[in-house]
């Protein structure tokens, strides 16, 4: 019964989503109010009726209904609980009704904190919301039904792959999709402002806080993600350039530039038509995002889907929604018109050129990423690009990018003078240029890039920190608390966003920079000197977990005699499908990771013979998500900004003032 | 006049940004693709002797040797048409299996055998890598039904 709810949920939903889509539509076309006022309780029904259907399918994993077909092949009765419930979003289908509850959700968030739009605004805002949904729903429904019910009922389920897992399984996918579902509303901000032609500061303001989250949990999505594959799959990496992770990279770079255009626009009121087509693109990578990921064009963990029939659907829904906000573009943006004017040398123009490395860079990965496809589908032989061409094209193009991060926020608006820039970027630059000099050689060997990589991280974080001080000095207020609340929260969260960054560089630089691999063949009780730790395997004892075995190893890390930490690597044998996993085993600190995988038994004694083991000293690893952290944190800082709350006071001070003027 | 002017020069801006960018990415596409090649194309000697490549394809059954005391491994790869050596050291992956689809990056060594630097076996145990099941295809069906980037760019 429950299967048959969830479905016949996606089915309302679906209805509800077409008049959430056209009736706002039509309302705000004739100026009719009460189609209008459709859209908010249309907006909220859906994300109801999604979230029944989600909470039906969870439901059906959580209590092991194996007449679903979904559950029969992606669950399994002895699977622990938590990753019985991740499993719901661990096929293709349910990873769907994950996108359409997440949808749904920022449907039901905008109909909540849109009160102070105006109504025409938010009504089709709703309704592009809904349009998109309306692709989504039809999609599961007449293509990856996650309720199809399997006769006979099979008497155990296959299993969740063994690589899913994982604690990463449990968080990484819905705040991946919170991100990348998340820049549905500024699209929808986007394709209402066009529709309307009327793209405003205010309009800047309202649609700013929607991108900058979306933008934090993406990020934060994406660090998981890195995180995941960095303990998960034993090669101790932090990012491959797989196609998987480009295209989650992608809606982040564009979703960046957004950010940073947006800013332009609401203060300054230029670079409208860019920021829309900005927000188009930022949308439009999130679908071809999960139109790589999903549709099996893409072989790789990830791709779970191999059925031509949903890629065409995909393919044909991407072309309407990109084609269609296009060209609607192409007519329109003439009626948005262009802002202020500004020299060459202001805070925009350093926004612009910031904008432009992001777009650039993006291409080059949207290249990297599609142009083996493309040779592969033209039947031109298989090729594939690596590593080297993402590192060699992307760090080049991020070096000026992050230099202008230094001077942007110093700079002022319209006009900035650069003897003044230099004033008041002197010390940064000191501190920059000695640290690029004089820090590599803290870490035992000096490096040009590391150098580089290091002076870039400084110069972040010295020009953040003027800029801080700068500020707090020149404010009129006295005591540091009163200096402090002079400045708002956008700005804090600007300041913590690019310290963010600057630590990721740190964390980047130096584990590409020092880091130690190495593969090496241990006896029981033999030791290894790596990074100047001495890493002593002391065998391999069987432990059992919940639905699997696992060969579990010891190794001890000394360093001249003391003991630093004691490893337990493992290798794990999944029962029900008998898929073998290693499990690495880390010891974390600022300072960087003891990391230790193993490989196989290589002698004719087995498992109690000499292992091969992987020894990894990953230094100041951990900065990079630490950096990925502050990066959200700064983000999530700004939209506390009480100028995206004043409208609401305003107008609700304006009705008090006409109650007290009532009263009298 | 002068706003026209200054947004001339920001278009100029853009495009020489643009095309820094295009010459990075031509030079790094030209130094960092990564061509496919199946066993039957190494046997054929139609491979590159100056710059790495990949090759895949599925791993003889009981060919799997270890060099004792180190973590060497040799074995043997095929496309069911042609067998070719493979020489590697370090870790396999967890789905490294004799019988079982393998794709192997490296170059060809003076001994005749591909030396590996990477070998990458995905994780499902009845996943093929594409290429791997591609030369398996191409092998059977003749080696000329599917040309390749290479031959085409010979032509």
């Amino acid at each position: 019964m429950i299967p048959e709810l969830g479905h016949f949920a996606l089915i309302v939903a679906l209805l509800v989503a077409i008049v959430q889509g056209v009736v706002p539509m039509i309302g705000a076309a004739r100026r009719d109010s009460a189609l209008m006022a459709v859209a908010v309780p249309a907006a909220r029904a859906q994300f109801a009726l999604v979230a029944l259907a989600f909470g039906c399918l969870a439901w059906s994993f959580v209590t092991s209904d194996f007449s679903v077909q979904n559950v029969a092949v992606n669950s399994n009765s002895h699977l622990p609980l938590q990753y019985r419930f991740a499993a719901t979003w661990g096929s293709h289908e349910g990873s769907l009704l994950l996108w359409a509850l997440m949808l749904g959700g920022w449907g039901f968030a905008v109909s909540v904190f849109s009160r102070n739009l105006p109504q025409v605004l938010r009504a089709r805002v709703l309704a592009v919301m809904g349009l998109v949904a309306i692709g989504f729903l039809l999609f599961m429904l007449a293509a990856s039904d996650p309720f199809l019910r399997l006769v006979p009922v099979p008497p155990e389920g296959r299993d969740l792959n063994a690589l899913l897992q994982d604690p990463g399984m449990v968080v990484h996918p819905p705040m991946l999709y919170m991100g990348y579902v998340g820049f549905s509303v500024a699209f929808a901000f986007a394709i209402a402002a066009l529709i309307g032609g009327k793209l405003d500061a205010s309009w800047a303001r309202w649609s700013r806080p929607w991108t900058t989250v979306a933008w934090s949990f993406l990020t934060i999505g994406i660090a998981l993600g890195s995180i995941w594959s960095y303990y998960t799959l034993g090669w101790g990496g932090w990012w491959f350039w797989d196609p998987v992770e480009n295209a989650s990279f992608m809606p982040w770079l564009a979703g960046t530039a957004l950010i940073h255009s947006l800013a332009v626009t609401e203060k300054r009121g230029a670079f409208r038509s860019w920021t829309v087509l900005l927000a188009i693109l930022a949308f439009s990578l999130s679908l071809i995002g999960t139109f790589l990921v999903r549709s099996g064009v893409l072989t790789s963990v990830h791709a779970f889907a191999t059925d031509p029939a949903r890629g065409t659907f995909i393919l044909g829904f991407l072309a309407i929604v990109i084609g269609g906000s296009l060209t609607l573009y192409a007519f329109r943006a003439g009626a948005v018109g262009a802002g202020g004017d500004f020299a060459p040398v202001s805070r925009e123009s350093m926004l612009l050129g910031n904008n432009i490395l992001l777009v650039i860079a993006l291409a080059s990965v949207l290249l990297g990423t599609l142009y083996p496809l493309f040779i592969d589908a033209l039947k031109l032989g298989k090729i594939s690009v690596g590593p080297p061409y993402f590192d060699s094209v992307f760090y080049p193009l991020m070096a000026p990018m992050i230099f202008l991060m230094g001077v942007g926020p110093i700079a002022s608006w319209r006009k900035a003078r650069i003897p003044d820039l230099w004033t008041r970027l002197r010390w940064a630059a000191y501190v920059a240029a000695a640290t690029g000099v004089l820090a590599p050689f803290a870490m035992g060997r000096w490096k040009p890039l590391v150098a580089l990589g290091l002076l870039l991280a400084a110069w972040v974080a010295a020009a953040t920190a003027s800029a801080l001080l700068q500020r707090l000095r020149a404010a009129p207020q006295r005591g540091i608390v009163a200096k402090m609340r002079a400045n708002s929260p956008a700005w804090y969260g600007m300041l913590l966003a690019h310290l963010g960054v600057a630590a990721f560089i740190v964390g980047v630089t130096l584990v590409k920079g020092y880091e130690v691999e190495r593969d090496v063949r241990l006896d029981v009780g033999q030791g290894v000197e790596v990074g100047g730790d001495t890493y002593t395997f002391r065998g391999i004892v069987p432990q059992a977990g919940p639905n699997y075995d696992a060969l579990v190893g010891t190794v001890e890390v000394t360093r001249e005699g003391r003991h630093v930490a004691t490893l337990k690597p493992q290798k794990r044998t999944y029962r029900a499908s008998g898929e073998v996993m290693t499990e690495a085993s880390i010891q974390s600190g600022i300072l960087g990771d003891h990391y230790v995988s193993l490989g196989e038994p290589v002698t004719a004694q087995g498992t109690s013979g000499a292992w091969a083991v992987r020894i990894y000293v990953k230094p100041f690893v951990d900065w990079i998500w630490f950096g990925c952290l502050l990066m959200a944190l700064g983000g999530f800082t700004a939209i506390a900004d009480r100028r995206y709350r004043l409208a609401l006071r305003h107008k609700f001070a304006g009705v008090l003032g006409a109650a007290a003027r009532g009263a009298t | 006049m002068k706003a026209r002017y200054r947004r001339f020069a920001w278009i100029g801006l853009g495009l020489a940004a643009v095309g820094i960018a295009v010459a990075l990415v031509l030079s790094a596409f030209r130094s960092n693709l990564v061509f496919f090649f199946t066993p039957s194309q190494v046997v054929a000697h139609e491979v590159p002797q100056s710059r790495p490549f990949r090759v895949g394809g599925l791993v003889e059954a009981g060919s799997l040797r270890r060099d004792p005391g180190s973590l060497t491994v040799h074995f043997l790869v095929t496309d069911t048409a042609k067998t070719i050596p493979v020489t590697y050291t370090g870790l396999l992956p967890d789905l490294f299996k004799e019988g079982k689809g393998v794709v192997a990056q490296g170059r060809m060594g003076p001994d005749g055998a591909f030396h590996a630097t990477e070998v990458l076996a995905k994780h499902d145990e009845n996943y093929m890598p594409p290429e791997a099941k591609s030369a398996i295809e191409q092998a059977q069906r003749g080696p000329e039904s599917m040309p390749s980037l290479h031959e085409a760019q010979a032509r």
